[in-house]
């Protein structure tokens, strides 16, 4: 990860005020997206990925949600600091953002024409005409059948499949440097999230852009990821190469995910590794390191204080006390 | 052996409503035609994707709806037709879990009465031995005592899983139909939930209808797989030949979609296009055929039958015979 990044989380801490108090969902998130790129985002529910991703975005719930801490430095401009106005000109333009609910990315009272003509007409400041033009070409880019037809067709008219299609090329449309993409194919079977994933592998390849795919499933992240960041509890509990993660865990959280999946190759009915417990609540975060209740080698220090995060190689980066070298 | 239970040409058609006179000129084929078997003891995953009737067959073994084709007998006794005052006695022996707890679970009921009422509703034990029971349940699963005075949503996702199988298991029942029980768990906590499975399996012989789109996590749990695509089984046999040595084209993609967690393999997939068909309007034929990569003119018109292709394996292709077993689907 030497080169210049396309993007810069650092120490990112995102809160939200709920009626019981503030919560803090992300506390010090810091991870790189490298151009042309994809990064992984992988955790259990709740862990905070999706607040990563709306962080970001600049998209979190108002008022209750605010970034309190860190930067977001995208191509060297920090996008916390940013006016709404200076906000909506990157995104959607130089980053596109494919969202965990496919139907409510889309708008059910407007066809699919104009909701992907109009991100085209702001931001590429296109004639109607030609904005029609890349929007039926895009459409025929991911996969859609008779795309001219389709443009004047709304939402509710296709399938998840075709939907989610739907999405990635309005998110696609201005060609952005950076894909969000959040849990693009948890919602649908093996087989479109198959034809999913290797299209947006070859928009990625034709466009030259960074992808920051956020997804619970650790096959998705190993067959399409080249940077992992695993989350735990709003802090990034293990970072590195896809191999780093998979070949070399360092985190006791990573070894226990990794170790508790089914595989096709493993015998049948035989014992899965567990991770005991549950993740703590944001009401109820332990005071030292936040896997601590659930981890099997904690010990009096790690309920003392947080682990710093520590460079354990180039690129792989680990917050534990007793990390696992390998 | 007998088996527990057998399905024979099960059909459930819902009529699709249309029109001023709400007349039903189509039909949904939810599940068109099923034939299978489970033996006690022994857990049959049914795999396939969403809307290819899966729930619809499984909630017409438990009988919670009346199958408009077909029989379904237990163990020796045709069920079928029973009517609904005559279910409770079939109620003891067959259980069914959900997918989400929350949904099947009364949320204004404490855990201690949601466990009770199967006990109260066959009329089993007085008070006291019935609140034992309760807590014997909760320890079977691995929830403290404590929680028989709590409501469900004061648990966590696997915990209210915990709840659902507590209940299922209350009557100590010979087959439980579960319905995506692990789908919305996150992986720390479904390994939990699967290994309670199959350790209350071994201990009670209990038999499962084990569904769920996740392909790894049924081969993990079952003896033999039956693959469903709309309304039909398309492919059937035991896990590690189901796996090794798939037969169906359908089947074959289904297993080459699986991401695998490991970034050292470099799989070559064959990625199905076209989107899953109505199965109000199936395709004529095999009605695979407008997707698979292999289809020849005869499977446009004629359906094919599930026929025998290797020991307790069958496969519903006209292609079977070509498609030759020694061929690695995984690549
Ligand atoms: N509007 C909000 N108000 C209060 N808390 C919130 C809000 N949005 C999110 N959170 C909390 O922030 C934490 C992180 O949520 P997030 O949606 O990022 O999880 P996630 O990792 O995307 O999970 P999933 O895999 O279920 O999508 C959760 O504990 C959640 O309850
Ligand atoms: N009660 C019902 N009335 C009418 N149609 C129904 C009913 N239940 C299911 N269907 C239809 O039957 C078909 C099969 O649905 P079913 O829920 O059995 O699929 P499934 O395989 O369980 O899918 P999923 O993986 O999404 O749960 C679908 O087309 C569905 O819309
Ligand atoms: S019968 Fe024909 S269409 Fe159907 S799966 Fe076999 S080869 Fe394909
Ligand atoms: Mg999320
Ligand atoms: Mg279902």
């Amino acid at each position: 990860m030497s080169e210049q990044p396309l993007l810069r989380v650092d120490q990112l801490v995102t809160e939200f005020d709920t009626d019981e108090g503030t919560v803090r969902a992300l506390d010090g998130v810091s991870f790189d997206v490298s151009p042309g790129k994809t990064v992984g985002i992988v955790g259990e529910s709740g862990c905070g990925k999706s607040v990563t991703a709306l962080s970001i975005m600049r998209l979190l719930p108002q008022p209750m949600g605010r970034i309190a801490g860190g930067n977001i430095r995208f191509r060297g401009q920090d996008l916390a600091t940013l006016t709404f106005a200076e906000m909506a000109h990157i995104r959607g333009n130089h980053i596109g953002m494919v969202f965990q609910e496919p139907m409510t990315a889309l708008n059910p009272v407007h066809t699919i024409g104009k909701q992907l003509v109009e991100g085209l007409r702001l931001h590429k400041n296109l004639s109607l005409e030609e904005a029609v033009k890349q929007g039926v070409d895009i459409l025929d880019r991911v996969g859609i059948p008779s795309p001219d037809i389709r443009m004047s067709e709304y939402p509710h008219q296709l399938s998840g499949g075709m939907r989610q299609r739907v999405v990635i090329a309005i998110a696609l449309a201005c060609r952005p440097a950076l894909l969000i993409a959040d849990e693009p194919t948890t919602a649908l079977d093996v087989t479109i999230q198959a034809q999913i994933l290797e299209l947006i592998k070859d928009l990625q390849k034709e466009m030259g852009m960074a992808v920051m795919l956020i997804t619970h499933d650790l096959g998705v992240i190993a067959e399409t990821c080249e940077d992992v960041v695993v989350m735990y509890a709003g802090k990034v509990a293990e970072q590195g190469s896809v191999y780093d993660i998979f070949d070399r865990p360092a985190h006791p959280y990573t070894r226990g995910l990794l170790q508790s999946i089914p595989r096709l190759d493993t015998q049948p009915k035989s014992r899965l590794s567990v991770i005991e417990g549950m993740v703590p609540g944001l009401r109820d975060l332990p005071a030292g390191c936040r896997f601590e209740n659930r981890c099997p080698l904690a010990s009096e220090e790690c309920r003392q204080k947080p682990p710093a995060e520590e460079v354990i190689a180039d690129g792989h980066r680990v917050s534990c006390y007793h990390r696992v070298s390998v | 052996m007998t088996p527990l239970l057998e399905v024979n040409d099960l059909k459930m058609h819902f009529p699709v409503r249309e029109g001023i006179f709400n007349r039903s000129r189509y039909f949904n084929r939810a599940v068109d035609g099923v034939s299978l078997h489970i033996n006690p003891g022994e857990t049959l995953g049914l795999v396939g994707e969403s809307g290819c009737g899966k729930s619809t067959l499984g909630r017409c073994i438990v009988r919670l709806y009346q199958p408009t084709g077909g029989s379904i007998s237990f163990d020796g006794s045709d069920i079928t037709h029973l009517r609904p005052g005559a279910l409770r006695p079939l109620r003891q022996n067959i259980q069914m879990i959900f997918q989400d707890p929350m949904e099947s679970l009364n949320s204004r009921h404490t855990v201690g009465e949601i466990l009770e009422e199967p006990l109260l509703v066959q009329g089993l034990g007085k008070g006291p031995e019935r609140a034992a029971r309760v807590r014997e349940l909760l320890n079977i699963v691995g929830l403290p005592a404590r929680s028989v005075s709590r409501y469900p949503f004061e648990f966590s996702g696997g915990q209210r899983q915990r709840i659902g199988i507590a209940r299922a298991i209350a009557l100590n029942p010979r087959l439980i139909v579960c319905d995506e029980p692990v789908s919305a768990l996150d992986v720390s906590i479904q390994s939990q939930v699967l290994n309670l499975m199959v350790d209350l399996q071994k201990e009670f012989n209990l038999a499962y209808l084990f569904i769920a789109h996740d392909l790894a996590v049924v081969k993990h749990v079952s003896d033999r797989i039956a693959i469903m695509y709309l309304g039909r089984i398309v492919e059937t046999a035991e896990s590690e030949t189901l796996y090794k040595e798939a037969r169906h084209p359908y089947t074959r993609s289904l297993i080459s979609a699986i991401p695998i967690p490991d970034p050292h393999r470099n799989v070559e997939r064959e990625i199905l296009t076209g989107d899953v068909p109505s199965p109000i309007a199936p395709p004529a034929g095999c009605h695979f055929h407008p997707r698979c990569p292999r289809a020849e003119e005869r499977c446009k018109v004629e359906y094919p039958s599930l026929e025998l292709v290797g020991e307790a394996h069958r496969s519903a292709c006209h292609l079977n015979n070509q498609l030759g077993a020694s061929a690695d689907s995984t690549g």
